[in-house]
This record gives structure tokens, sequence and C-alpha cells, in this order.
């Protein structure tokens, strides 16, 4: 079965779940006393930011995975996983030079860490796949970009310890501050947001995953019924390529 | 952050929060429409493939490890 009745069912479990996150945002969440309304971009950037972050950082567990057991699915697993947090990460920087727009004025503010910090973890990972293109070998593809997702994931905490240490506090702080942090209204919000944005991740992961399996099934099929010379050659691809039987 | 008592006032910055939100929006959808198209390709694909099954092993053979949907039954996605 090409997406089964599981996906669908994650598949809603998301819209829902976004769906009353939005709805909190907007009508049940308090207005900030200090940003107003433009602070609504909160519930929607920071989830964004936090499950990209993640995102890349499951990448790196499965490219363990990959050079521990040497198994295809593996490599296939990180390459989707870093593929969905680079599409999440551009949507994370462009809504934050939004809402930096709006609150400081400039579209991007070179001396706060968090933003620094994130454009290097985003940059870093723009060069998986051109990385992975430059290698024509498959096997050396695989294992080289495993190294660097395992890399570049134990470099991505440093994002969030450069968001501690920081001494200029510009970017807004929300969790565990002096006084108190995120007010209880917008707690619910924003736990549902990032629930959401989770489950947003995980369905679309599933998705390019029943994606590239059928795909490499659809392959082989052909080449059983219709001969190798049926099958036009891969050529070079930086998507990894699972073995067809 | 400063919590505000409700107020009745206009929000200030909407366009901002509107273009945060379409940004966010236009991801997803074009991820969407990316895996429809892709969707779409399979099917063909495996029109392409079931006649050239037919073709080889003929309209009437048992068809137990026919990957498409027999026609009388919806495809379950």
């Amino acid at each position: 079965m090409l997406y089964g009745t599981r996906l669908r069912a994650l598949s809603i479990a998301t819209l829902v779940t976004m769906t009353a996150a939005l709805a909190l945002a907007f009508f049940y969440a308090p207005m900030d006393a200090d940003q107003g309304f433009m602070q609504k971009i909160f519930y929607i950037h920071v989830p964004m930011g936090i499950v990209a972050l993640c995102g890349f950082v499951w990448g790196g567990i499965n490219a363990i995975q990959h050079l521990r057991t040497r198994d295809p699915k593996y490599d296939l697993r990180s390459y989707v996983a870093i593929h969905l947090s680079l599409i999440l990460g551009a949507g994370v920087l462009v809504t934050g030079s939004i809402w930096a727009k709006a609150s400081w004025g400039h579209w991007w503010v070179w001396d706060e860490p968090t933003l620094v910090s994130f454009l290097i973890v985003f940059l870093l990972y723009a060069t998986y796949q051109p990385m992975r293109f430059s290698i024509e070998d498959r096997e050396k593809q695989a294992r080289y970009a495993s190294v660097f997702a395992v890399t570049a994931g134990a470099f991505v905490p440093l994002n969030f310890i450069a968001v501690r240490l920081a001494q200029a506090y510009t970017h807004p702080r929300v969790f565990a501050t002096a006084d108190g942090g995120l007010p209880a209204k917008m707690q619910l919000p924003f736990y549902l947001s990032f629930l959401g944005m989770t489950l947003l991740y995980i369905t679309l992961w599933r998705y390019e995953m029943a994606s590239k399996n059928t795909s490499a099934k659809l392959r082989s099929l052909r080449r059983k019924l219709a001969g190798d010379d049926a099958v036009a050659p891969a050529g070079r691809t930086a998507a990894p390529s699972l073995p067809t039987t | 952050m400063i919590l505000a008592q409700t107020t009745n006032a206009l929000p200030d910055n909407t366009g901002y929060v509107a273009a945060a939100y379409l940004v966010f929006f236009a991801l997803v959808l074009i991820y969407v429409v990316i895996m429809a198209s892709k969707l779409a390709r399979f099917e063909r694909e495996l029109t392409e493939l079931n006649d050239l099954a037919d073709e080889r092993f003929g309209a009437g053979a048992p068809a137990s490890r026919d990957p498409a949907p027999a026609p009388e039954e919806p495809a379950r996605r």
C-alpha cells in the first residue's frame, strides 16, 4: 500500500492540531503589551525553528545508524530528515526576518547571536546536497554524507547554547526568564503549535519516505518486466538510492 | 514578555503577521503540490507497467501479484 491508513490518520491529526493551535493563538492567547499583534508570529516561528533543529539532529542519529549497519535505508532517512529541516529552516529565516522588521525595524541584525547561529547552521546544512552530488560513487556518497550529518548534528546543540550564553538580550526570551517567562495563557497555544509542527514534520517525512520507496519499487518492477534496457541509468544525483531486487 | 489587558483596539502590524503566516502556508502548499505531482507520476508508471504485464503474460493470466488495484475496487490511499 502506497499511503496507508496510518499515514492518513497522521495527516488528519496534523491538520486538526495545527488548526486548533492557530485558533488558540489568535482568539485565546492575550495580546502582548510590548509587541502587540505582531507577537503572533511567535506561535509559528519558534516551533518551526525548534522542529527544524531537532530534524537536523534526527538526521544525525539516522546517519549514526547508517555508519553502524551500512543499511541504505538509514541513509535515506537521514537525507529526507535533513531535506525537510532545510525547508523548515528557510521558513524560520524568512518569518524571523519579517518579525525582526516589524519589531526592530531591520530585516536582519548581525550582532544577535540567535539569528547568526541559526544562519550558520542553515548554511552548513545547505552544503549537504551539493556535497552529496559531488560524489559519484553511491556507496562513498552515502558514507561521506553520514559522516557530515553526524558532525553537523553535533554542532546543532551549539545553537541552543549560544542563545543561553548570549549577553545581548536583543532577541526576546520566553522560557525561564527572571520575570517568569511565558504567561500561562500563551503556553497552551504555543505547546499545541509545537505539537502541530512536530506532527507536520513527521507526516511530511513519512510521505517523502513512502514516495522514495515507491519510486525504487517501480524501478525494480520495470526492470523485471521489461529488462535492464528499459530502465534509464540513474545518473549522478544527490538523493540516495535504495537497492532494487 | 509583558502581558497586557485584552483590548478592542485595532491590531498593529497586521501585514507583517499575515506575511509570516503566508510564508509558512506557501511552503506547505508547494510541498503538497510537489507530492501530488509525484503521486500522479507513480500512477502513470503503474498503469504503464500494468499494460506491460498484460502484454507479456496475457490479460487472462492470474493477477495475484498485480500491483494495480482491480478496476471495480476503489484504490486505497
